[in-house]
């Protein structure tokens, strides 16, 4: 119990003060994530609207592949990458491998299927509704999509927030295709995994509430955007 | 003109899993002008609509347009039965055809705003559309349709949801848009639009085309025992 209060107000006093070595690891985090977010987004999104208008036939098989892969344990996507990633790898004259890059393609896949299928499954039913009416007008394909993307983007936006309470929690796969090198390839969630290791209790559980902390900001931040836009919710 | 029209037909059928929807139909549409489409439920008036748009797939026979049919798509709109409504604001709607044309946003707003105003949505551009009550969707949708100034309209029960100040608004504004040369083909249950309307009659029963021919005939003289009844309000099968 001792110990825990004083990782609290341990916490309290680094996070009051912006202590550095918090504050840069809270960055990273963030550009990490917000970089597997994004380049995750501009996949899984078209994929999505692509899926839902487009009959093809392996199209049912991508969409149980993807539904399948939302579960892929973190650590394994960790360790293919690696044996990719390393110097005897396909891919290993990259040097990829222990740098903030191997980790945005690590949380890239792991969150590419889960912002997809919960998008498709949006789209899908936008799509029965507008069927008729854009068939009508002949539209093309491209417009078709881009129609459906823009008209559910809310719904997208809870997607894509899904995906990011994914990315920025997750610690097996970076864990292991990042190494965890101080100020280099050191996030919230494998510091944290380093500190509890160590009895460090105090900036493990302060790097904990920012972890919370920033995962609820950005939650409420991206809400309130939608909210303004318009009026009313879809 | 109309570089579209005439518009020929010939044995157009429709089937869907081994049903025949409608079909097959013979039939030429020529000039500017309003078709009437009536018959009961069921007749097939929804297939036959489809079918000659191009948004059902032709089981069957020929259709054909005075020019060749990509062109021919661009230049028709088509109003549902039960109207489909963007999740957008009104105008946003009206303007989304013009939008997919390439026509600049702020032309195609504000052109979008004039034809809402044409059919008395002036005062609710900003609404969401999806939340229009039936009869304000049913006007947007036809504004939507009208902003491309179609040579061929398709009109699917356009006034069934409507109050009869509406029906005359909405009567109104088809009249317009024949006058500027369009040809409209509008199926409609209603008797007394068909003859306020109506310069050719297309008659369908179970799916064939039972009757047709000019308007003012057709009503003053039906030719078979059948169109005779329908028009009295007896029930056809
Ligand atoms: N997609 C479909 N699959 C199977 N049957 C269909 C389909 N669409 C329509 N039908 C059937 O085809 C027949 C003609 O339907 P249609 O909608 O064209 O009639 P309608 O004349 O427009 O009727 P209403 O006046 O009720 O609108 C009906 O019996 C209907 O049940
Ligand atoms: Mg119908």
């Amino acid at each position: 119990m001792v110990d825990i209060w004083n990782g609290v107000s341990q916490a309290f006093w680094l996070m009051v003060t912006l202590d550095s070595a918090l504050v840069e690891i809270s960055l990273r985090s963030l550009r990490v994530t917000f970089t597997a977010l994004l380049i995750a987004s501009c996949i899984a999104l078209p994929l999505a609207a692509f899926l839902a208008v487009r009959r093809f036939r392996w199209r049912r098989g991508i969409i149980a592949l993807l539904n399948a892969l939302m579960g892929l344990p973190p650590v394994v996507v960790g360790l293919v990458l690696y044996v990719i990633l390393s110097r005897s790898g396909p891919l290993g004259v990259l040097g990829l491998l222990f740098t903030p890059t191997a980790m945005i393609i690590a949380q890239t896949v792991i969150i590419v299927p889960l912002i997809a299928s919960v998008a498709h499954q949006s789209i899908r039913e936008l799509w029965a509704e507008y069927h008729d009416l854009l068939i009508s007008m002949n539209v093309t394909e491209g417009q078709k999509i881009r129609t459906l993307l823009w008209d559910s983007r809310r719904a997208l936006l809870t997607a894509a927030l899904a995906g990011f309470g994914r990315a920025i929690g997750e610690v097996g796969a970076i864990m292991i295709v990042g190494g965890n090198i101080d100020h280099a390839t050191r996030v919230l969630t494998t510091a944290i995994a380093l500190e509890t290791g160590k009895g460090d209790f105090g900036l493990a559980l302060a790097l904990g509430f920012v972890l919370i902390g920033l995962a609820v900001a950005v939650n409420l931040s991206i809400h309130w955007l939608g909210r303004t836009e318009r009026g009313d919710r879809w | 003109m109309s570089r579209l029209l005439p518009l020929v037909a010939k044995a157009a059928t429709s089937r869907r899993g081994g049903r025949t929807l409608v079909g097959p139909v013979d039939l030429r549409i020529d000039g500017p002008g309003i078709t009437v489409l009536i018959g009961p439920n069921g007749a097939g008036k929804t297939s036959l609509l489809n079918l000659l748009h191009g948004t059902a797939r032709l089981s069957g026979g020929r259709i054909d347009w005075a020019c060749p049919i990509d062109e021919a798509r661009h230049a028709q709109a088509f109003v549902f039965q039960r109207p489909v409504m963007l999740r957008r604001s009104v105008v946003d709607n009206i303007a989304y055809p013009l939008r997919i044309r390439g026509v600049p946003r702020r032309e195609a707003l504000s052109r979008a705003e004039t034809a809402a105003a044409q059919v008395g949505l002036a005062g609710m551009l900003n609404r969401d559309a999806p939340r229009l009550s039936g009869g304000e969707q049913q006007k947007l949708a036809l504004a939507r349709a009208l902003i491309i100034a179609p040579d061929v309209l398709f009109l699917d029960e356009p006034c069934a949801s409507l109050d009869g100040r509406a029906m005359r608004e909405i009567e109104q504004i088809l009249i317009q848009a024949r006058a500027s040369g369009r040809r409209l083909i509008l199926s409609t249950h209603d008797m007394g639009q068909a003859r306020r309307l109506g310069d050719d009659v297309l008659f369908l029963l179970r799916g064939r085309l039972h009757d047709s021919g000019p308007a003012a005939e057709f009503f003053a003289r039906p030719r078979t025992s059948r169109a005779r009844a329908f028009l009295q309000g007896d029930i056809v099968e």
